[in-house]
């Protein structure tokens, strides 16, 4: 006897290889956007399967704020030129040129240049009409609203207000010239879902992600890495070192790290069941004004 | 239990997705908070801001509001009530869930079918004090109409009845009554207070005459797996894979039934036979495969596959039709011109439809039918569509992947419309696939075409150039050249003169004012005949009186009447007589030449007068001049 049952996983996993496929039939130039932390692994690992076994038919694009964690940038290299990925990095050569970061400028300015401003010039200069993101619509209340094919006009802009509707797995994806559609393959999954694909599919992740000792310097509550030159030295002065990890990655000063033991796959599932902190916290942009994230949606931001 | 084992169970937990609908006042928010607050999903820093948050722009006194968790948006959060569906997730030891949360209320309709296309299971709120109202209705027709097969009515606020039991035997069987009109094959009755937590997550000892199960424990174990269609094998291609030229694979989903390997397998629309060679994954060959799995396919023989087609048993096929009768809900806020010609998606398939006829429309609060010729938002009815190429579809009832599509604009890309086929429409019913409105156009005599298609097609107006001057004022030189001019310039025009008519429409009319008048009545019917069409008609007529030019104008419409005169005095006039006629006409043989023996009425208002004698600056005031009005080229 034949047994037909899927369970929650590979019912995730079919969803999201159904619309990974959808995209690369329907678009004329999708890309994949990749920001080297555990959402976009598995996003990757999907699209892999998606196509397997022929090659996926579009790139991957890392936005480089210029001020990612240095293990990410490692990671990054060694696992795309592994997986034999077509990588490009984008970054906003203005704004790097004029210097622009955390520190010097404050999270709002870095993220909007260097983050947002630097994505959509990525968007423009290889005029992709759809744009793959590991955004979850458990990550953030206005995310839990968000379509799965979310339209954008011609200057990459949400309207929460006007979005198209999306019923069963019929996804639409007819836009005009100029207009795109981000695609979020991933929406349906749950921080603990990823963490559980990853352990079931051996997916590597950048270590950062795993407990280890650290240099760390304590800025208004939220734990930095001090290992990295970009910080003024009279805070890495500052450092001590202690047992860490990150929930999640952005640049590097703008994501703190919370104390931990857990070094295996196990034992973060385990910390992430029994201490209970949501994933975003630790990332400095969320603070800024209530209803930030939908601002910055609407302006183009993830 | 050490993380690894519990990790290893967990995995193999199955996923429901569930549907609640309500309003705020029913207390759906606050069982949602509850359910997910109880499963302990709520994390730690989300409940510090929740504390912050109520104190503002609470709505439920000091306690702990749960909608504030749930409604996302900044401007919904003001006006206190959810607007969109909103996505929630959730877990516990045995199930995991997806919950769409959607607004109840009436204009949001269309929000709340989006949610329910998804779900396998729908919760609808009813306010123990009020019983089932027109909501309850509403929502329980939606859920039916969507395909939903259990659905669990949760008699709530049973706090306020003072958790009697009369009030919810009452309500239940109002309920039952309802709903034998419908077609939901399981449901369940839940007496509830999710304010007080009774029989949420655990049963309440507050109702101890009701056996059954908290909404949790239901939730955990009610049975969805045989929902899924396991019968009938379609699998719409969705991407072509050829990495090599050894390997040509089909990827896709399977969307129903089982597909193995080794199957004979008939290809849509070709037909063509084949058997399954192998189906890759990414994990390996598996033998079978069966919905929802994303899987790849190689068959034996090389057959011509591409997107959109459908691979299926021979002995097992789907219907395959142009025209199909089908349940639409009208999404888009814009109304529906029954005109448009639609994109339409239906599994992997994109093609061109319209709506043929409307057979009614349903009022969702009390299921009446009536008669429509269109939609507005939120409008439900029942459709016959018919297809630029055949779909392969299912009853949606019978399947609801394959049964299922939606309608999209074609000017602004918007999804207007989605539907559930009922079954497919007999083409002979359709009188050669012509739509009611076009029978009754034909009747009319109205031609099918618009005329903003043909604007579109031909990029002029259709307008008649009247060009009115005496014998030898140049107006046949001119016509012609035009004529020319404008063919070159890719307009389509007809030269209408004395000449071709006379020759024989008009063969047995004579010059005198009474012929001369039906003359050129015909003409005027012959030319508004031709504009209606959307060519642009060039007649060059004498014309002389000022009467039968304004009889001409009001056939032909004075909105598509352009008078161009020949100002030519009659000196210039018999110099450039190349028939003699003025010859004749002065020697008697010849009578009614206008400005000889009949007068000629030099127009009051003619939209342009051109001086005969510069021919080439002629053509180019006359090409203004269209252009100018748009008459051609439109853009």
């Amino acid at each position: 006897m034949n047994s037909y049952t899927i369970n929650n996983l590979r019912e995730l996993e079919a969803e999201s290889i159904h619309i990974i496929r959808e995209v690369a039939a329907e678009f004329e130039n999708p890309v994949m956007l990749y920001s080297i932390g555990k959402d976009s692994s598995v996003m990757a690992r999907l699209a892999e399967k998606a196509f397997y076994p022929g090659k996926v038919p579009f790139p991957l694009m890392h936005i480089d704020s210029k001020w990612k964690f240095k293990e990410m940038i490692e990671f990054r290299e060694q696992y795309t030129k592994e997986k034999g990925w077509d990588l490009i990095v984008y970054y906003n050569k203005e704004g790097f040129e004029a210097g622009v970061g955390p520190f010097t400028h404050g999270s709002k300015v870095h993220t909007d240049i260097m983050k947002t401003k630097a994505l959509l010039q990525g968007l423009d200069k290889y005029k992709f009409d759809a744009a793959f993101g590991g955004a979850r619509r458990d990550e953030e209340k206005s995310r839990a609203k968000e379509r799965i094919f979310s339209f954008r006009d011609r200057f990459h802009q949400w309207d929460p207000k006007n979005q198209r509707p999306e019923l069963w797995n019929i996804f639409n994806a007819k836009v005009h010239k100029g207009e795109s559609i981000r695609v979020f393959p991933i929406s349906n999954w749950t921080e603990l879902d990823i963490w559980q694909y990853i352990r079931l599919e051996n997916i590597p992740i950048v270590p950062l992600y795993y407990a280890k000792e650290r240099p760390i310097v304590e800025i208004d509550g939220n734990l930095i890495l001090a290992d990295d030159d970009r910080m003024p030295e009279e805070l890495r002065k500052k450092a001590k070192m202690r047992k860490v990890r990150f929930r999640t990655l952005g640049c590097y000063p703008l994501t703190g790290a919370i104390e931990s033991d857990a070094d295996t796959i196990e034992k973060i599932v385990q910390e992430m069941m029994t201490v209970t902190k949501s994933e975003r916290t630790t990332r400095v942009i969320d603070f800024d004004q209530e209803g930030s994230m939908e601002q910055k949606k609407k302006e183009g931001y993830f | 239990m050490d993380i690894r084992s519990f990790l290893d169970q967990d995995q193999k937990k199955d996923l429901l997705r569930l549907l609640t609908a309500g309003s705020v006042d029913d207390g759906k928010s606050t069982l949602i908070g509850r359910l997910l607050f109880d499963s302990k999903k709520i994390y730690e820093d989300q409940l510090a801001a929740l504390h912050r948050d109520s104190k503002r722009i609470g709505h439920a006194g000091d306690e702990i509001d749960y909608a504030l968790l749930l409604d996302g948006l900044k401007a919904e959060r003001e006006q206190g009530i959810t607007i969109d569906v909103a996505y929630r997730y959730f877990s516990t030891a045995k199930r995991k869930f997806i919950i769409a949360d959607t607004p109840g209320h009436e204009q949001y309709t269309r929000n709340m079918v989006t949610g329910a296309s998804t779900a396998n299971l729908a919760i609808i709120l009813a306010d123990a004090r009020h019983g089932v109202i027109t909501q309850t209705k509403r929502h329980t027709y939606i859920v039916s109409l969507l395909g939903i097969r259990h659905v669990v009515l949760a008699v709530n606020k049973m706090d306020l009845v003072d958790y009697d039991r009369e009030v919810f035997d009452n309500i239940c069987n109002d309920y039952k009554a309802f709903v034998t009109q419908l077609d939901i094959p399981d449901i369940t009755f839940i007496p509830m207070s999710a304010l007080k937590g009774d029989n949420v997550v655990d049963v309440s000892g507050r109702m101890p005459w009701y056996h059954g199960k908290s909404m949790l424990e239901f939730l955990e174990s009610v049975h969805i797996s045989s929902d899924r269609n396991f019968e009938d094998m379609r699998y719409p291609v969705q991407y072509v894979l050829r990495p090599s030229l050894k390997y040509r694979g089909f990827a896709s989903t399977v969307f129903s039934g089982v597909i193995k390997k080794n199957d004979e397998i008939l290809v849509l629309p070709s037909r063509k036979t084949s058997r399954v060679k192998a189906i890759t994954t990414y994990d390996g060959e598996p033998d079978y495969a069966y919905p929802p799995q994303a899987i790849s396919i190689t068959l034996e023989d090389e057959i011509d596959i591409s997107r959109g087609d459908m691979i299926v048993h021979p002995g097992n096929l789907p219907k395959i039709d142009r025209h199909f009768e089908a349940m639409l809900v009208w999404m888009d806020e814009k109304p529906m011109d029954p005109d448009t010609h639609f994109y339409i998606k239906q599994t992997t398939n994109t093609t061109k439809a319209y709506i043929d006829t409307i057979n009614y429309k349903v009022d969702v609060n009390t299921l009446k039918k009536s008669a429509a010729d269109h939609f507005l938002l939120n409008e439900i009815g029942r459709v016959v569509i018919t297809t630029n190429k055949p779909l392969f579809f299912d009853p949606y009832k019978k399947n609801r992947n394959t049964g299922a599509f939606i309608l999209i604009d074609p000017v602004s890309n918007n999804t207007s419309a989605v539907g559930m086929i009922i079954d497919r429409y007999n083409g002979k019913n359709l009188n050669l696939h012509i739509t009611g409105v076009e029978k009754e156009k034909i009747i009319r005599g109205e031609s099918l075409v618009k005329t903003k298609e043909r604007e579109k097609r031909y990029n002029q107006k259709g307008e008649t150039i009247w060009i009115t001057g005496l014998h030898g004022s140049g107006k046949n030189e001119l016509a012609y050249s035009l004529e020319r001019r404008l063919f070159d310039m890719g307009a389509t025009a007809v030269l209408l003169d004395g000449k071709s008519i006379r020759s024989g429409l008009s063969r047995e009319l004579d010059y005198t004012t009474q012929d001369r008048a039906e003359h050129l009545r015909r003409i005027a019917h012959i030319s508004k005949l031709l504009n209606s069409q959307g060519i642009i008609t060039l007649c060059s007529f004498i014309s002389p009186s000022e009467n039968i030019r304004n009889q001409v104008a009001d056939i032909i419409g004075r909105n598509n009447f352009n008078l161009v005169y020949m100002d030519a005095d009659i000196d210039f006039c018999r110099k450039n007589d190349k028939y003699g006629l003025y010859k004749k006409a002065d020697a008697g043989d010849l009578h009614y030449l206008p400005g000889v023996d009949v007068d000629y009425d030099v127009p009051a208002k003619p939209d342009i007068t051109l001086d005969p004698a510069q021919e080439e600056e002629n053509i180019e005031i006359i090409l203004d001049y269209l252009s100018s009005h748009k008459i051609f080229p439109i853009q």
